[in-house]
């Protein structure tokens, strides 16, 4: 279970740059949750996601993970927790070494890390196994370099090495975004059925209405480092790519109303 | 001949430094100019110690751990305290240069009688025994040693390579070649730098030892330009192997060093200034890096606006 309680984040407090990422976010996901995070560029959905992975502190709030608080908590200890995707492609798995090495790292994520030998071979034949449900046919190939994969191979990859070890807290950030077409659809109907099977608490960020329309079984829509709307049960389930669309279109007129609003109070009686 | 086995007794010895600058450049991806200071340290505390008449051995693990001490200094420097890598290698190499000389307490300690690693070796001849192969000849003391050194670094090397193919090795591994993604699986990768540039100056420590009992003196200066060398024969080593094995890589920088040792005692032969021995080296190092490009531009004519545009990228 992740609970967030009323979290702030700002960059660059004090200068020009000032960014108010998060304005105070709660939320709380349930033990085998699935839940997808839209919002316009810069609604500060992906820093939601890096608060929770420990890329950075909040400034304000709490964090709570598999029932402990782990705010203050550096981003390789939260990972004893949390199984993550990146969106760059590239960034989840060590190019210069072996599809079996990247996952016998993934296996041990959190755990002590001495000097036993990193690959046994009844570790290895467990590995090929688990390459092998995938059914992505690179059971055979596991000592070739990583750096030899394509994108869409290597994001199958991660999805695979975030979920070996059984993670409390799956974070997906924008993962196929960077993929062509083919290869997200593959990457996403693997992270269905990993998601399922293993009924994994997930909280991904996307920027495709189609898969937040069908994916997972609540859908927050974030504006301005603020949830927005939050659609649960029933109402999630009826949700329509268009109608998120609509929702998105009402968003920006209430913004745009907003700020004529304001130009409007400001030329009166500034 | 005897300047064959001189440059390969050398060779071999400096392939531990060429080990240890594998280990920071190429496999942390941290330049790490700290190596300039650790071998002279390891060279100080295992000169001074034998010259105290401590065992060698003890000396020897003595320098051993000062350099990976050093090195752990410069990760410290680097990591925890954000200070950019090459000022970090920097600050502790000019830090110890003061630190070698409290250590020795003169810049420059003789062992000429002591008891060194060398000496069980050399007690098996005497000084004047010659080894005849064929028409050449050598002292059969320095074939001795020469041999032992054949023993000794295969085995330091074999070590490493085990090291690497643990758990920990691996994430060391990782940790240079994405520290994104080992991160995020749970390793402190502030901790695994500073672990790493310890081993790695530890083994250029090592080096330095083994060299001062060799030629029988430690010297303030000896690590100057070090760093240097000792990726000239790791840039050697991986155009001989061809290969991101690190078994092969760990192969490739001890044929380099041996090489690179081999050239310079020809060029030396030939009539090269020893004073420009460094300048040599660096130029070598240069063209070494430059290399690529240039065939690159010059294979693919066609190219070469991208090339030129490929550097912003």
């Amino acid at each position: 279970m992740l609970k967030l309680v009323d979290l702030k984040k700002t960059f660059h407090p004090g200068t020009p740059n000032e960014v108010r990422a998060l304005q105070g976010v709660s939320l709380t996901i349930e033990e085998g949750s699935f839940v997808v995070v839209i919002g316009t560029n810069g609604s500060g959905k992906s820093t939601l996601l890096n608060a929770v992975a420990g890329t950075f502190l909040v400034d304000q709030g709490k964090i709570e993970l598999a029932g402990q608080d782990v705010t203050g908590w550096p981003e390789h200890r939260r990972a004893k927790f949390i199984g993550r995707v990146f969106q760059n492609p590239y960034m989840g798995s060590a190019p210069h070494l072996s599809i079996a090495e990247n996952l016998a790292l993934s296996a041990r994520r959190g755990e002590f890390r001495g000097l036993n030998w990193a690959l046994k071979r009844r570790q290895l034949e467990e590995l090929q196994q688990q390459v092998r449900e995938m059914g992505l046919g690179m059971e055979n190939r596991l000592t070739n370099l990583i750096g030899s994969l394509s994108g869409g191979q290597r994001q199958s990859l991660t999805l695979l090495m975030a979920s070996l070890k059984r993670p409390d807290l799956l974070l997906l950030d924008e993962h196929t975004a960077a993929l062509d077409p083919k290869s997200a659809d593959q990457v996403i109907q693997l992270t269905e059925n990993l998601v399922r099977k293993q009924k994994l608490t997930t909280l991904m960020v996307t920027h495709s209405m189609q898969q937040a329309a069908t994916l997972g079984d609540r859908l927050i829509m974030m504006v301005r480092g603020q949830i927005r709307y939050d659609f649960q049960g029933a109402a999630k389930k009826r949700l329509t790519p268009e109608a998120i669309l609509s929702k998105f279109e009402e968003v920006r007129r209430m913004d745009l109303l907003d700020e004529s609003a304001a130009e409007l109070l400001r030329q009166r009686y500034v | 001949m005897s300047l064959l086995i001189g440059a390969l007794t050398m060779g071999l010895m400096l392939s531990l430094l060429a080990m240890g600058v594998l280990i920071s450049f190429r496999i942390l991806a941290f330049r790490d100019l700290t190596v300039d200071g650790s071998i002279t340290l390891g060279g100080a505390v295992a000169g001074m110690l034998i010259a105290q008449g401590h065992s060698p051995i003890l000396s020897t693990f003595a320098a051993m751990l000062c350099g990976a001490l050093a090195g752990c200094v410069t990760g410290i420097l680097a990591t925890r305290l954000k200070i950019n890598g090459l000022l970090s290698g920097i600050l502790v190499m000019t830090a110890l240069y003061s630190v070698n000389l409290r250590v020795m307490g003169k810049s420059n300690i003789p062992l000429m009688n002591e008891t060194t690693l060398f000496s069980m070796v050399q007690g098996w001849a005497k000084s004047e025994d010659r080894w005849t192969f064929l028409i050449w000849q050598a002292p059969l003391q320095d074939v001795f040693v020469l041999l032992q050194l054949c023993v000794m670094i295969p085995v330091v090397a074999l070590i490493v390579w085990a090291y690497f193919q643990t758990e920990h090795g691996l994430s060391m591994r990782a940790t240079g070649d994405n520290p994104d993604m080992i991160r995020a699986l749970g390793v402190n990768v502030d901790w695994m730098t500073v672990a790493g540039l310890g081993l790695s100056n530890g083994l250029v420590a090592l080096s330095g030892a083994l060299l001062v009992q060799y030629l029988g003196f430690a010297d303030v200066q000896m690590g100057i330009g070090m760093v240097v060398l000792g990726f000239a024969s790791v840039i050697i080593g991986e155009s001989l192997v061809r290969s991101r094995s690190l078994g092969l890589l760990l192969i490739g920088a001890i044929m380099g060093s041996l090489l690179f040792r081999l050239l310079v005692a020809i060029a030396l032969r030939w009539g090269l200034n020893p004073n420009d021995l460094k300048l040599v080296t660096a130029l070598f190092v240069l063209a070494a890096l430059v290399m690529p490009m240039v065939l690159a531009r010059i294979s693919r004519p066609g190219k070469t606006q991208t090339l030129e545009v490929a550097p912003d990228a």
